[in-house]
C-alpha cells in the first residue's frame, strides 16, 4: 500500500466532524426521543416493550402517550406477536426489547408471523453487539443481523450515530413492511451533520473516498473506521474507502463492488459475529459480483464476555487502532 | 371509519347450521383426500365452531377488504385450514373451484392459512401459540380507536402447551381487552395421543379463571350451545373488563366415525376406500337431515 494518491481522490464527507474529539450522543435516547415526536403526528404511532422501557427508552413514550403504549412483560414471543395484531388493525407499532431476545428468543414470531405475513412492524431493540458489556455474553447479540438478514421480506437497518438513527426511525414510520433497526447502549460518536443527513434506503453510504483499501462498517464501527482512516492517511499514506452499511438488507452490491474493483481489498468491521453478519453479506456479494480479497473484523466465532463496551471493542479488535493495524498487516 | 353498507347476511339457525357444517364435512374431506396430506381429525372437531361464527355471529362484512372495522378471526390451529377453508368457500371469499388445490404448488390453499394468499386472514398461522397474542393486539388496536369490532380465536387444546399462550393469558387479563374471545378446541388428542398422556392439561376453564378470565364451557357441536355461550362473551365484552373464554369440549374426527377419538387422524389423509366410507356416512348423514 502507500501508492501514490491524487488529492482529488480523496474525499472526507463530514469535514467539520473532529474525529479526535467526537461528540457523542446515545442513539436509544434519540430513539426514545424520536418516538415521541412520531407520536404527535401520527395517532397510529404505538410501542411496545417488555420490561425494559427504562433501558430502551420507549419510557419516553410511555410517559407521553400512556394509552398508546404497552408493556408487555417479560415476554418476547408475546411482545412480538402482540405487535403483529396491532399492525393488521392499522397501527404502526415499534416494538423494543434487548437485541438479544428480540431477535433470539422471538426469533420464529418474526419469522413466521411477522415477516411471512408482510406485516407493518419496527423492532427496534437496544443493546445490541458486545459494546453492551458489563452484562456479558447471555446479554450480547453477535448473532442477531444474520439472524434478521435470513428472513424473506426483512429490511435490516443499522444506525451509526443518533442522527442516522432519528432519520432511520422516521424512515421507518413512514415505510411499509417489517424492518429490524439495530440500536447499541452506550453514548457513541456523533459523525453526521443532522441538517444534512438524508436516507438513501437500500444503499451503502460513502463516508469517505479513497482508492488503497475499502472498509466497510456498521453500526458503531463506523465511527471506528472513519477515524483508523484518518490516522492511515496521516501517517502512512494510505487512502480508504470508508463504506458505512446502514442498510444490512436490501444489501447494495453495486456500490461494494465498484469500491473493490477501485482498491482490491475489502476489510469489513462489525460488533457482532463475522459470520452472517455483515462480514458474511459481504463475502457473498464480493464472491457472486466482484471477487477481491478479504479480512472480516467483528467477534470471531466466539461467546462476548464482561468488561466495558470499550475494553471489549479493543479485546475483540474492533477498535480503531485495531482497524489500523489490521490495514498496516495487510499492507 | 364508517361500515361502508350494513350487514346483508341472515344468520342461520342451529338446524340450518346442522346441514351447512354436515356438507362442509364432505368439502373437508374432499380437500384432504383430493391432496393425500392434511389434518382431517383436527379440521372436523372445530368445523362447527367456524361455522357458527362466521354464519351466525361474526361481522365479517369485507372480510378481504381493508375496512379495518371488521370483526377479526385467527386460527391460531392453523393446521386445521381445510375447515376454515371450507367455510370462506362457503362465504364467497374463496372460489369453491380452488378446492381441489388444497396444499399444491401455487394454491392459495397452502397447508397453513397464509395472509400472503388470502387477503383478510391477518396473521399467518401454523406455528402454535402465537394467535392469541395477535388476537389481544387486534382487541388493543380496535380499542385505541374507539372500534366495537370483536375478535374470536380458536386454539386447539394440544396448543396450550405452548408458552406463549399463557403469556397471552397474562396479556389479555392485564390490558382488560374485554372484546377478545379465546375458544378452546377441547378434542383432547395430540399427534401423540391424549393431551393427558403427552404433557397433562387437567382442567382448562379453572387455569383461565385463575389467571383472570370469564370462562364459559360448552358442548363444541351443539349449535344451540354455542349460541348461548356467543352471547354471554358478547355481553361480557360490553359488561366486563375481562376477556372471555370458551372451552369447547369436541370430538377429534367428528362426523366420521372411524376417525372419532382417533389420534391418528390428526393428520393422515384417508385412501380411496376410507374417503369412499366417510363420504358414505355423511352423505346419509344429509339425507337424514334433509
Amino acid at each position: 500500500m502507500g501508492s501514490p494518491v491524487q488529492q482529488n481522490e480523496t474525499k472526507t464527507f463530514e469535514a467539520d466532524i473532529d474525529l479526535e474529539k467526537p461528540q457523542k450522543a446515545a442513539p436509544r435516547v434519540t430513539y426514545g426521543e424520536t418516538l415521541v415526536a412520531l407520536g404527535h403526528e401520527n395517532p397510529n404511532i404505538v410501542v411496545l416493550d417488555a420490561d425494559l422501557a427504562c433501558s430502551t427508552q420507549t419510557q419516553f413514550f410511555a410517559n407521553a402517550f400512556p394509552e398508546r403504549f404497552f408493556n408487555q412483560g417479560i415476554a418476547e414471543m408475546d411482545l412480538i406477536n402482540t405487535a403483529a395484531g396491532l399492525s393488521t388493525v392499522g397501527k404502526i407499532p415499534f416494538v423494543s426489547t434487548f437485541a438479544m431476545f428480540a431477535s433470539g428468543k422471538a426469533w420464529e414470531a418474526v419469522r413466521n408471523t411477522i415477516a411471512y405475513s408482510k406485516l407493518n412492524v419496527k423492532i427496534a431493540p437496544t443493546h445490541s453487539g458486545i459494546s453492551l458489556g458489563e452484562d456479558g455474553a447471555s446479554h450480547q447479540s453477535i448473532e442477531d443481523l444474520a439472524l434478521m438478514r435470513v428472513i424473506p421480506d426483512m429490511t435490516v437497518i443499522v444506525p451509526s450515530d443518533s442522527v442516522e438513527t432519528e432519520a432511520l426511525i422516521r424512515y421507518a414510520a413512514e415505510t411499509q413492511g417489517p424492518m429490524y433497526i439495530r440500536l447499541v447502549r452506550p453514548n457513541i460518536p456523533v459523525i453526521h451533520k443532522s441538517s444534512e443527513y438524508k436516507v438513501n434506503a437500500g444503499k451503502l453510504r460513502v463516508e469517505r473516498e479513497g482508492s488503497d483499501i475499502t472498509i466497510v462498517a456498521t453500526g458503531e464501527t463506523v465511527y471506528h473506521a472513519l477515524l483508523a482512516a484518518k490516522h492511515l492517511s496521516e501517517q502512512h499514506q494510505i487512502e480508504a474507502d470508508v463504506l458505512n452499511a446502514v442498510f444490512i438488507k436490501p444489501f447494495d452490491a453495486e456500490t461494494l463492488a465498484k469500491s473493490a474493483r477501485k482498491t482490491g481489498k475489502v476489510l469489513t468491521v462489525e460488533s457482532h459475529s463475522i459470520i452472517g453478519g455483515l462480514g458474511g453479506v459481504v463475502a457473498e456479494a464480493l464472491g457472486e459480483h466482484q471477487p477481491t480479497p478479504l479480512k472480516r473484523l467483528g467477534v470471531q466465532d466466539t461467546f462476548g464476555q464482561s468488561g466495558t463496551g470499550d475494553a471489549l471493542f479493543k479485546a475483540y479488535g474492533i477498535d480503531a487502532s485495531a482497524i489500523e493495524a489490521a490495514v498496516l498487516a495487510w499492507a | 371509519m364508517t361500515h361502508p353498507q350494513t350487514h346483508a347476511k341472515e344468520w342461520l339457525n342451529a338446524t340450518d347450521l346442522d346441514a351447512l357444517t354436515t356438507r362442509l364435512r364432505l368439502d373437508i374431506l374432499q380437500m384432504i383426500f383430493t391432496a393425500q396430506s392434511g389434518h382431517p381429525g383436527s379440521s372436523l372437531s372445530c368445523v362447527d365452531i367456524i361455522a357458527a361464527l362466521w354464519f351466525a355471529r361474526m361481522d365479517h362484512t369485507h372480510f378481504d377488504s381493508d375496512w379495518v372495522d371488521r370483526d377479526r378471526f385467527i386460527l391460531s390451529k392453523g393446521h386445521a385450514a381445510p375447515a376454515l377453508y371450507a367455510v370462506l368457500m362457503e362465504a364467497g371469499y374463496i372460489d369453491k373451484a380452488e378446492l381441489p388445490t388444497l396444499r399444491a404448488i401455487n394454491s392459495k390453499l397452502q397447508g397453513h392459512p397464509a395472509s400472503k394468499y388470502l387477503k383478510g386472514v391477518d396473521v399467518s398461522t401454523g406455528s402454535l401459540g402465537q394467535g392469541l397474542s395477535c388476537g389481544v393486539g387486534m382487541a388493543l388496536g380496535h380499542r385505541l380507536d374507539a372500534r366495537n369490532a370483536r375478535v374470536w380465536v380458536l386454539m386447539g387444546d394440544g396448543e396450550l402447551q405452548e408458552g406463549n399462550v399463557w403469556e397471552a393469558v397474562m396479556s389479555a387479563a392485564h390490558h382488560k381487552t374485554a372484546r377478545l374471545t379465546a375458544i378452546v378446541d377441547r378434542n383432547r388428542l395430540q399427534i401423540d395421543g391424549s393431551t393427558e398422556s403427552v404433557k397433562a392439561l387437567g382442567e382448562v376453564a379453572p387455569k383461565f379463571l385463575a389467571f383472570g378470565w370469564n370462562v364459559l364451557e360448552v358442548d363444541g357441536h351443539d349449535f344451540e350451545a354455542l349460541a348461548k355461550a356467543f352471547d354471554q362473551a358478547d355481553a361480557w365484552a360490553e359488561s366486563s373488563d375481562k376477556p372471555t373464554c370458551i372451552v369447547a369440549n369436541t370430538v377429534k374426527g367428528k362426523g366420521v366415525s372411524f376417525m372419532e377419538n382417533q389420534a391418528g387422524w390428526h393428520g393422515k389423509a384417508p385412501n380411496q376406500q376410507q374417503f369412499d366410507d366417510a363420504v358414505a356416512e355423511i352423505e346419509a348423514r344429509l339425507a337424514q337431515l334433509s
